[in-house]
């Protein structure tokens, strides 16, 4: 696909973007289970206790065990609700989340493929994951489950507003709406030195989209028992528990592209020297995934520290106030810009 | 590649289909869905005459039609709501207080 | 190839229109009308127009028809009992209506066959987000301003009209 491609891959004779997409995908699936257990080690380890170690050395194959629970627990319809739906309302969000694998960078030439509006392509995905959450609740027939499943509708439009202007302040930066040169953009700057408003909005912003605590009200315990998944059991719920985390480790793929320089290491451009492809593609991939890695770390640090907003002040907080700071950043940016390219 | 006929084909029956919906569904919001569905259909035409003619001009336009479902999306189903909050129904044939 | 993958994208179009018109629940229409939705952006990037076929799946997908969704299940519409119930009539004369309007369309195009433009070298280039932004922003910037306008007022129309009016005078 790419001609300075990953030399590797040529060597086995396998396209790079076959290859790229294979490892891609098998890391999306993966990063759930790892995420789950990481999760509960982390959470315990903020409270002060010891947290899953009896399956496998350090609890290490404590998902394994989840998982074969989920599988073997009885698979729950509600008598009333609507079954086709309830059935295939767990899988989009999984399917939206994959998705996205297909404009990611993961290095210097190792995508799958580079399309020109590629930025625009990854918020219509997230924009379709909503429909899973919503008729889940609708399809269970059930009062928490119904406003569960309309919180999430209603927050994920909101919080879609100042994202999509916080990718824009990056990709006016950029000059592309092509993921793969917003990432090769970052070689000397990283975005966060040039726009880091843009970046606290977009963290936030995907910290709302991925319904993580401070604004897991889709799911509050105490006001909606399990919100949009109180009525599902089984795998089903399994559905909704592995696209929660993929969308903590897409969260993490884009604030890292966006905004982290991507593959990139910090001010690369000066100082690091020309590398072999092979080396080169190594370090990029180890780069990225660390940086992924430590945003996925913050995702559940702020979780275990940060206690949850109330509904009102969510849509305040999204509307009053990242909104407006978005547009502004927004056009700092542009004049910024404009002064840079023109004037100096 | 194929000819610009096919594409307007789907364009018009799906136009039609949408025709139909608005005559024989009483449900306010499923009538409002139908006006979009004959949107699309017009949208369609308009950009297959677009690259086929290769100008841009065509696909402008669908962008302002886009824009302007939005608008019309967010009133029209404001209405809905007057509506159903006066009526407690969204069925068009009993909406009939002004009827003569 | 472009054929099968155009045939199999019209059938989907078609189907799920037909599927919205005539299914009696709201949110089943709803998310037929999703998938038509969808398979005309792809059916749009079969036309090399990948701009719109994504600000397809954005803005009607993604935010038009989940609001209509939202409205469908705050107002928890009850599905019409009967379909095709008494006014047989009706249901007649709308779709012959129908066939006259495809007929009228058909014949006009039928009588242009020969004016029809063919395909061109420049298709390809046409409907990148470079191209639509390009003209967007110069000889359509006025139109696009009012746009702008136009949404606002929108929402402010919107908010107006669907506001529920609390009478502040009883309580306190």
């Amino acid at each position: 696909m790419s001609p300075g491609g990953f030399e590797l891959f040529s060597l086995l004779y396998i396209p790079t973007w076959v290859a790229v997409l294979a490892i891609g995908l098998f890391s999306y699936l993966n990063s759930a289970a790892i995420l789950v257990y990481a999760e509960r080690r982390v959470a315990s380890f903020i409270q002060n206790r010891v947290g899953p170690n009896r399956v496998g050395p350090a609890g290490l194959l404590q998902p394994v065990a989840d998982v074969v629970k989920l599988l073997l627990k009885e698979d729950v319809t509600p008598t009333h609700g609507y079954k086709v739906l309830h059935a295939v309302a767990p899988m989009i969000p999984v399917i939206t989340a994959l998705m996205s694998v297909a404009v990611i960078p993961f290095g210097e030439g190792l995508y799958v493929t580079d399309i020109n509006a590629g930025v625009l392509y990854i918020l219509a995905v997230a924009s379709l994951g909503v429909y899973g959450v919503t008729l889940a609740g609708w399809s269970s027939n059930s009062k928490y489950s119904l406003l569960g499943g309309l919180r999430a509708a209603a927050q994920m439009i909101s919080y879609e507003l100042p994202m999509g202007m916080a990718v824009a302040s990056a990709v006016l930066v950029a000059g592309s709406l092509s993921m793969v040169e917003i990432a090769a953009s970052q070689e000397y700057l990283w975005n966060i030195f040039i726009n880091p408003i843009g970046a606290v909005i977009f963290i936030v912003a995907a910290f709302a989209e991925a319904n993580r605590t401070p604004f897991d009200l889709v799911e509050a315990e105490q006001e909606l028992v399990g919100g949009f998944h109180t009525e599902y059991s089984g795998m089903k719920f399994g559905m909704f528990f592995l696209a929660e985390y993929m969308h903590v480790f897409i969260g993490s793929i884009l604030i890292t592209t966006f905004f982290f320089g991507s593959y990139h290491l910090p001010f690369a451009g000066y100082w690091l020297p020309e590398l072999s492809p092979l080396l080169k593609g190594v370090l990029d991939v180890s780069v990225f995934s660390a940086k992924v890695v430590f945003w996925c770390f913050v995702f559940i640090w702020v979780r275990w520290t940060i206690p949850r907003f109330k509904y009102n002040q969510v849509m305040k907080l999204g509307w009053a106030r990242l909104l407006p700071l978005s547009i502004l950043n927004f056009m700092i940016i542009a004049a910024g810009l404009y002064i840079y390219h023109n004037v100096l | 590649m194929l000819e610009i006929d096919w594409f307007l084909a789907v364009s018009a029956v799906m136009f039609t289909i949408g025709i139909i919906g608005v005559l024989i569904r009483r449900n306010a919001i499923v009538i409002f869905m139908c006006v979009e569905l004959m949107l699309n259909a017009v949208n369609l035409s308009l950009v297959s005459f677009a690259s086929y003619h290769g100008n841009i001009d065509g696909q402008i336009l669908v962008f302002f039609a886009l824009a302007v479902a939005a608008a019309e999306a967010v009133v029209g189903l404001a209405i809905i709501i007057a509506i159903y909050r006066n009526n407690l129904s969204v069925d068009v044939s009993k909406i009939n207080l002004l009827r003569w | 190839m472009t054929v099968y993958i155009f045939i199999v994208l019209a059938v989907l179009a078609i189907a799920s229109a037909l599927a919205m018109v005539i299914n009696k629940n709201v949110v089943n229409s709803a998310l037929f009308l999703v998938l038509n939705m969808v398979s005309l952006a792809g059916i749009y990037l079969l036309l090399n127009a990948q701009f719109l076929a994504i600000i397809q799946i954005l803005v009607y997908a993604g935010a038009i028809m989940v609001l209509f969704l939202f409205v469908i299940m705050l107002l928890n519409v009850e599905q019409e009992e009967k379909l095709f119930d008494k006014f047989r009539v009706k249901y007649f004369l709308a779709f012959l209506l129908g066939v006259a309007v495809t007929g009228q369309i058909f014949y006009s195009l039928a009588g242009v066959t020969d004016m029809l433009p063919e395909i061109s070298d420049k298709m390809a280039a046409v409907g990148t987000v470079e191209a639509v932004g390009d003209v967007l922003f110069t000889t359509y910037l006025l139109p696009f301003e009012l746009t702008a306008i136009l949404l606002t007022a929108a929402v402010v129309g919107a908010l107006m009209i669907a506001q529920h009016k609390i009478k502040r005078t009883e309580e306190i």
